[in-house]
């Protein structure tokens, strides 16, 4: 039963990918795009953790922390650069 | 018992991560559309770490909570995600269905420098 | 001295959590060295503190914690519904400028992380010399309702925790 539902919940997440990779590359302000990637990156965390339970492995943990953490620096790092027009000073 | 819960958990999760990327692509306007990531994916995200905790309890591994980690994360960074690019779009003048606040010239993170 | 040493602890308390979680363990090496972590980390980041938040009525977790996750539950719900059956040119989005009673720097991002959650309400831009939190709603009919909502369910109770 674990199976059939992980299937149809990979499904589910992967047709969410790619809602979020129509909205990535319709935009169309560029503020749209960034939303889009975050949601992206989570949706990935998501899928990450189910592929996990799928071929019952530990690994994934990390790999999904990882993503949580680049992904959000990722966000910050584009709202910012949308809000100065520059990253560094 | 816990397989099921799992099971459960996951179809659930599945449906707000799919529920957040809908409301992303079909939204109306770029503040409408920041409500779906920010939110209904988070929850959907909530229900599949709590699946993952109740599939490593059933599997005989022993309680373990470390999922719950990510999870914090997320609860912690989603919120300043939306607030960064919402203060984005309200700084560039985003198309939005109803009128907006005016912007802050002079944000905090200017006036720091 | 206690002071001295860890001059955050909620820092410290929730470095030592993560550390354990992290390494997934509650073995005496692993609880010695997340004190290490929790003693070292907090000093190298003074820089990045107003000052250490302090809480001054923990209690009010207690009541305060259930009803934002039921509210997070609920109101996700009641958007997942708009999001699949509401077309379009049906929705009442509206921006809410909410007047703040709390000053605490510490409460106003927990009110707003709070309010983001939430759904239905996006903080979009706090004006910190007027006081004022801008918040996107997604269907709103009644602003005022919604803001006096705000303001008794999360406002309130942070009020009670972080100040006096």
């Amino acid at each position: 039963m674990l199976t059939a539902a992980l299937n149809i919940a990979i499904a589910a997440v992967l047709l969410a990918m790619l809602l979020s990779l129509w909205r990535l590359l319709r935009g169309p302000a560029p503020e749209d795009r960034v939303l889009a990637l975050d949601t992206l990156y989570i949706n990935t965390i998501a899928l990450v953790l189910m592929l996990s339970i799928r071929f019952d492995s530990r690994l994934y943990f990390e790999a999904a922390l990882l993503i949580a953490m680049t992904g959000f620096v990722g966000t910050i790092a584009l709202a910012k650069y949308l809000l100065r027009g520059n990253l560094m000073d | 018992m816990l397989e099921a819960l799992a099971s459960v958990l996951i179809l659930f999760g599945a449906f707000f991560v799919l529920v957040g990327s809908l409301g992303l692509a079909r939204l109306p306007d770029f503040f409408t559309r920041l409500h779906g990531p920010t939110k209904a994916t988070t929850l959907g995200l909530a229900a599949v770490c709590a699946a993952f905790i109740a599939f490593a309890a059933g599997s005989g591994n022993g309680l373990s909570v470390r999922e719950l980690l990510i999870l914090v994360f997320l609860f912690i960074t989603a919120p300043v995600s939306a607030f960064v690019l919402g203060r984005a779009a309200l700084r560039r003048g985003t198309p939005s269905m109803t009128p907006p606040p005016a912007p802050l010239e002079d944000a905090d993170d200017d006036r720091h420098r | 001295m206690l002071r001295r040493l860890l001059p955050h602890p909620l820092l410290s308390a929730f470095l030592v959590i993560t550390w354990l979680l992290l390494v997934n363990s509650l073995s005496p090496g692993a609880l010695v060295f997340g004190l290490l972590v929790a003693i070292a980390i907090p000093p190298l980041t003074t820089r990045f503190w107003i000052r250490a938040p302090r809480l001054h009525r923990p209690a009010v977790l207690l009541r305060l914690v259930p009803v934002v996750l039921w509210d997070i539950l609920v109101a996700n719900l009641t958007v997942a519904w708009i999001v699949l059956t509401r077309p379009a040119d049906r929705l009442r989005p509206q921006f809410l400028a909410i007047p703040l009673d709390i000053r605490d720097p510490y409460a106003t991002v927990a009110l707003a992380s709070i309010i983001t959650l939430t759904p239905g309400t996006v903080s979009v831009q706090l004006d910190p010399d007027a006081g004022v939190l801008h918040v996107h709603a997604l269907d709103c009919p009644d602003p005022e309702d919604a803001i006096a909502g705000i303001k008794r369910r999360y406002e309130q109770p942070l009020g009670e925790l972080f100040e006096c």
